[in-house]
């Protein structure tokens, strides 16, 4: 490293002190200059793309269009009665619930199995660690094509397993009953690997000492899991239940491969009447009020987080 | 001892039910046509590329594969172009309501995509981009979640390297490519490598905003196959799948320990 030595200024006079305040002022300028510049192109997409939409579909869901008028018509807040009094719109949300519901508690339970047993002195635990996180970040739409061929009641994986011992399978994305507990299946396929990781890194971050000191006093080891271990990974549990919640919320691509909402409706969720809605029904303005209820649900949901979060780093 | 046999048990277990499916993806893309529906199904195939074949004379596959790297590529590249550059002047610039700005820019965390997805199809109808690059790559060029990792990163980072770069006359720019960056290599792969991941495996806005067979991405390109194939083809469809499936398989292999370390610092450290 070069090192500088600044020349002593030991008494400048006005003059100098006018100069030197004009370059300041300069640099700062070039300064602001540079800043806008570098960062006006994200500012100007994320405007566009994240914000306006927000903007947009609150102006939409007051009107009635079907995209091909050349204007919408305003109809004030009737698409919002009309969808909070529609029972189509009842089962949609219950389907949506129960969906989130069963995969944020089957994520949380089997991930944090996973993550206990990624955490024992085994031989080829790592290996399994990378296994069962792949799908993860494999995409959902192949998944969801590699299990629509597992789930085929003639030829199918699915088939071959329950076969030998004695059951018929289902027809599962064609059968009401079982669609959605087979959508459920291949999200949890698809995602379990995450919570797994994330409980693991939190496991592996767990202080010792509490634990071998309630060992050393006898504690079981369910009773060092229940009062130990869970409470201290409420905060890993509260950010997965969390993430789960909103990206289960938007899940798509599985089920347009798998279900397209079907069949009938049972694997209608909140999503997939917001692309049904506006893309194959071309019904702008319901579409827009869908997309305005799931903000603001999702809203709470994050904020709320967010208060958590903050409440956490302050008492730390 | 038997504790320790039932674990071993239970993790060969694991193993194979997230490798099941892979496998038998792997092995119907490669059994003849025949042979995927005989009944009990054949465990190992009789080895052959008819699948492929079939896959491409049912659909451009290679023209999708052209478009989903092409997408791919450019839209990694933007966004975490935008994301080191709103970084760096976030970490080392000053700027009146700096502050505010940065809210701006990660309060788009707070917006589901799915939410987006009829506006912004408008936007681009607007803009005459439906049915082409600009419509599929622009509107997710925008970074909120990389940015914030690499600001993060970037304080973390010692000043007076950089204030050394100063006095030695470096302007900002080449105080970033020459001094910041190369010290910032892990952090940068994980931005990429997670970003590639989400711009290859994206599906419903390739989906809206394209409708010809000549723009289509793989994924998309999957789900048409599969809609207009049904129940005919397993084998044409899972050699599609294959094909979707292993650049991405591919890049988790190399690069896995960029992937978690990513993931692992938005969970515990964001």
């Amino acid at each position: 490293m070069t090192i500088v030595d600044l020349p002593a200024r030991a008494h400048p006079d006005e003059q100098q002190i006018a100069a030197s305040n004009d370059q300041l002022k300069r640099r700062r300028r070039r300064e602001y200059g540079l800043f806008a510049l570098l960062v006006a192109p994200n500012l100007l997409v994320i405007a566009v793309f994240a914000y306006w939409p927000i903007i947009y579909n609150a102006f939409l869901s007051l009107t009635d269009w079907n995209m091909i008028a050349a204007r919408p018509t305003f109809v004030g807040l009737a698409n919002y009665g009309r969808t909070l009094t529609d029972p189509g719109f009842h089962k949609t949300l219950w389907i949506t619930v129960v969906f989130t519901g069963l995969i944020v508690i089957g994520s949380l339970v089997i991930g944090l199995a996973l993550a206990f047993l990624f955490n024992l002195p085994l031989k080829g635990r790592g290996a399994v660690r990378t296994i069962a996180f792949a799908p993860h970040i494999l995409s959902g739409a192949a998944v969801a094509t590699i299990w629509a061929f597992i789930f085929d009641p003639g030829y199918g994986l699915m088939r071959a397993l329950i076969e030998p011992f004695g059951a018929e399978p289902p027809d599962w994305m064609n059968n009401s009953d079982w669609a959605l507990p087979g959508l459920v299946i291949v999200y949890l396929w698809k995602n379990v690997g995450f919570a797994a990781l994330i409980y693991l890194a939190g496991l592996q971050g767990l202080p010792k000492e509490l634990d071998e000191a309630a060992a050393i006093d006898g504690a079981s080891t369910w009773t060092r899991f229940r009062s130990i271990k869970l409470p201290l990974l409420a905060p890993i549990t509260f950010f997965l239940l969390i993430t789960t919640v909103i990206g289960t919320f938007q899940a798509f691509d599985v089920i347009a491969v798998m279900t397209g909402g079907g069949p009938g409706d049972a694997t209608t969720t909140l999503s997939w009447s917001i692309y049904n809605e506006g893309f194959q029904a071309f019904n702008a303005g319901r579409a827009a009020t869908l997309s305005i209820i799931m903000f603001v649900i999702l809203l709470l949901v994050t904020t709320v987080q967010a208060r958590v979060m903050e409440r956490r780093v302050h008492y730390r | 001892m038997k504790a320790r046999a039932i674990q071993y048990v239970v993790l060969i277990g694991v193993a194979a039910v997230f490798l099941g499916p892979l496998y038998w993806l792997l092995s119907t893309a490669f059994k003849q046509p025949a042979q995927i529906y005989q009944w009990p199904p054949a465990w190992w195939p009789d080895l052959t590329w008819e699948n492929f074949s079939l896959a491409w004379k049912a659909a451009p596959f290679d023209r999708f594969f052209l478009n989903s790297t092409i997408i791919t590529v450019a839209g990694t590249a933007l966004k975490v172009i935008n994301a080191v550059l709103t970084a760096y002047a976030f970490a080392y610039l000053r700027f009146p309501f700096k502050k505010i700005l940065f809210f701006a820019v990660l309060g788009a965390m707070m917006v589901p995509g799915h939410v987006t997805l009829l506006p912004n199809y408008l936007t681009v109808a607007t803009l005459g981009w439906i049915n082409t690059y600009a419509g599929l790559i622009i509107p997710g060029i925008g970074s909120a979640f990389a940015t914030f990792l690499m600001r993060q990163h970037f304080l973390t980072l010692p000043t007076e390297v950089t204030d050394a770069a100063a006095v030695d006359g470096a302007g900002h720019l080449r105080t970033l490519w020459r001094v910041v960056l190369p010290m910032s290599r892990p952090m940068l792969i994980t931005v990429v490598v997670i970003t590639a991941v989400e711009e290859w495996n994206n599906f419903v806005w390739p989906l809206i905003v394209t409708n010809t067979a000549s723009m289509r991405t793989l994924p998309v390109g999957l789900l048409i196959l599969k809609d207009e194939e049904g129940l005919a083809a397993w084998g044409t469809i899972m050699a599609g799948t294959l094909l979707v499936l292993a650049p991405m398989l591919l890049i988790f292999l190399i690069a896995q320990r960029y992937i978690v370390g990513g993931i692992t610092a938005g969970a515990l450290k964001g």
